[in-house]
């Protein structure tokens, strides 16, 4: 959905840098020292296994979350309001306004500069919705309202998409709509960082992977050779499907 | 109980004959309390929303505030508010005392502080759900605010009869700042007030029977639409 020809927005965000982030909660080190650079604009997915800080981490690289110490920045600027203006986050469980599935859309693009039914309808094309566009948006099904969710994120026009487990308690048939959405947009020139847990999931849609293990990165690699050598025993034991303890 | 078997008849009666006298009475407490209700909705519900999105300092003493507000004396409400459209009150040159005007007055202060701390009670739960994806669409203050109350309405439209509950119901502030004058500020409770005073209780409980038929009326009406609105909007 974008016109992605090397935009502002893209060097205001490119590269990702983030510095010895640190998150604790109540004691517990949740997020302990991640040092990570990503520049490319590929999709970037974030793995490990249940309670090893992978959607922590996306929540707070989107600005969501404060980190106890370290430094993040978008091409050189801090997180704030401008740079999380040029990214959009998709949650596990869509939380939709209680409005039809085209206003739904509108509120969007009227918060960014005003009503376009001719980009709302193709973005509900574009996922496959248009048909429903006066439907309740919580009368569709659950993959249907990821679905929503996902245009509603691209209706933003982001540089950076994030995505936490959107997949997670979605059929295949949904799922396998839902990827192709995010490879679409990622053709399309959009930065994709997606969490998944979902092996499988990794391998089709990952063009490179950060692996989290206790709040660290415990490796970072091209997709290819994450799956196919990777280097660190604790992704080792997660492809393998050993519990990480 | 020969009262009550009286009073029941005398309103049958009066509503199948739709008496003139009654229908003054009726039309004129729905005016000033739908009016009040509606004057109430328009300052309570956008400051209900406000309260639920913001966080700034003496947030909690303010909510506090408005909170004990609900249990406002009417009587209290009533003497304010004369003492402010007396003639020899600050806004005694508008000759509003004892006009219907001044009736909706009194119960607009009456009843918004309860629209404020319900409705910014039922927006503050729903903004809960909606805060993080607000945030992460860069949604401002004044847009969420808008959203909310839009996406709130079939909740607030509870909170908004909880207000005409009250208004309607309400007879201190009525009687002092409108007086119970025939035929210009008589209301169904200054009415049911008067006659109780002239001993006359059949007709006292039968003017109760009437304003407790028409509240239940409003009340299933607006229980209807938003049940309809609601499972077609799956809210």
């Amino acid at each position: 959905m974008r016109d992605h020809t090397g935009s502002m927005e893209d060097d205001l965000l490119l590269p990702l840098s983030i510095e010895g982030l640190r998150l604790e909660v109540e004691g517990q080190l949740l997020l302990d020292g991640i040092d990570l650079t990503l520049a490319s604009r590929d999709i970037t997915v974030v793995m490990g296994a249940n309670g090893a800080g992978k959607s922590l981490f996306l929540r707070v690289l989107h600005g969501l979350v404060e980190p106890g110490s370290g430094r993040i920045s978008w091409a050189g600027r801090p997180n704030s309001a401008a740079t999380r203006h040029a990214q959009a986050m998709v949650f596990q469980k869509p939380v939709l306004l209680r409005r039809s599935v085209a206003a739904n859309i509108d509120f969007v693009l009227r918060a960014r500069g005003g009503p376009n039914p001719r980009r709302r309808d193709a973005l509900l094309s574009h996922v496959g919705l248009l048909s429903q566009a006066r439907q309740p948006a919580r009368a569709l099904s659950g993959g249907e309202q990821q679905r929503l969710a996902v245009a509603r994120a691209l209706a933003t026009d982001p540089s950076v998409l994030m995505m936490d487990e959107p997949t997670a308690s979605l059929d295949p048939a949904s799922t396998a709509s839902i990827e192709a959405i995010v490879l679409g947009a990622r053709d399309a020139g959009t930065k994709v960082i997606f969490v998944t847990h979902d092996i499988g999931q990794a391998r089709r849609i990952a063009d490179e992977v950060v692996f989290l293990h206790r709040g660290r990165v415990a490796e970072h690699a091209r997709a290819e050779q994450f799956f196919a050598e990777p280097s660190s025993e604790a992704a080792r034991a997660y492809l393998a499907g050993r519990l990480l303890l | 109980m020969q009262d009550f078997a009286e009073a029941f008849l005398l309103a049958f009666g009066l509503l199948a004959s739709a008496d003139a006298d009654l229908i003054e009475i009726v039309g004129l407490s729905l005016y000033v309390s739908l009016s009040a209700t509606a004057v109430a909705c328009a300052i309570g519900l956008p400051a209900g929303a406000a309260l639920a999105v913001t966080r700034f300092r003496g947030r909690g003493a303010l909510l506090v505030f408005v909170n004990s507000l609900m249990g406002l004396p009417p009587v209290v409400v009533g003497l304010i508010v004369y003492l402010m459209l007396s003639r020899a009150g600050p806004l005694g040159v508008l000759g509003l005392l004892y006009t219907p005007t001044a009736m909706i007055i009194a119960q607009t202060i009456l009843i918004t502080p309860i629209v404020i701390a319900l409705s910014r009670q039922v927006l503050e739960d729903l903004h809960a759900e909606y805060a993080e994806q607000f945030r992460s669409l860069s949604i401002g203050p004044v847009d969420a605010t808008r959203a909310l109350l839009w996406d709130g309405r079939f909740a607030l439209l509870t909170v908004a009869l909880a207000g005409f509950g009250r208004a309607v119901a309400e007879v201190g502030a009525v009687i002092v700042v409108g007086g119970n004058i025939d035929h210009l500020t008589r209301v169904m409770t200054t009415a049911i007030a008067l006659e109780t005073a002239k001993g006359n209780l059949a007709l006292a409980l039968a003017l109760g029977i009437v304003l407790l038929v028409i509240a239940l009326g409003i009340n299933a009406v607006v229980l209807s639409v938003r049940q309809t609105a609601s499972s077609q909007t799956h809210a």
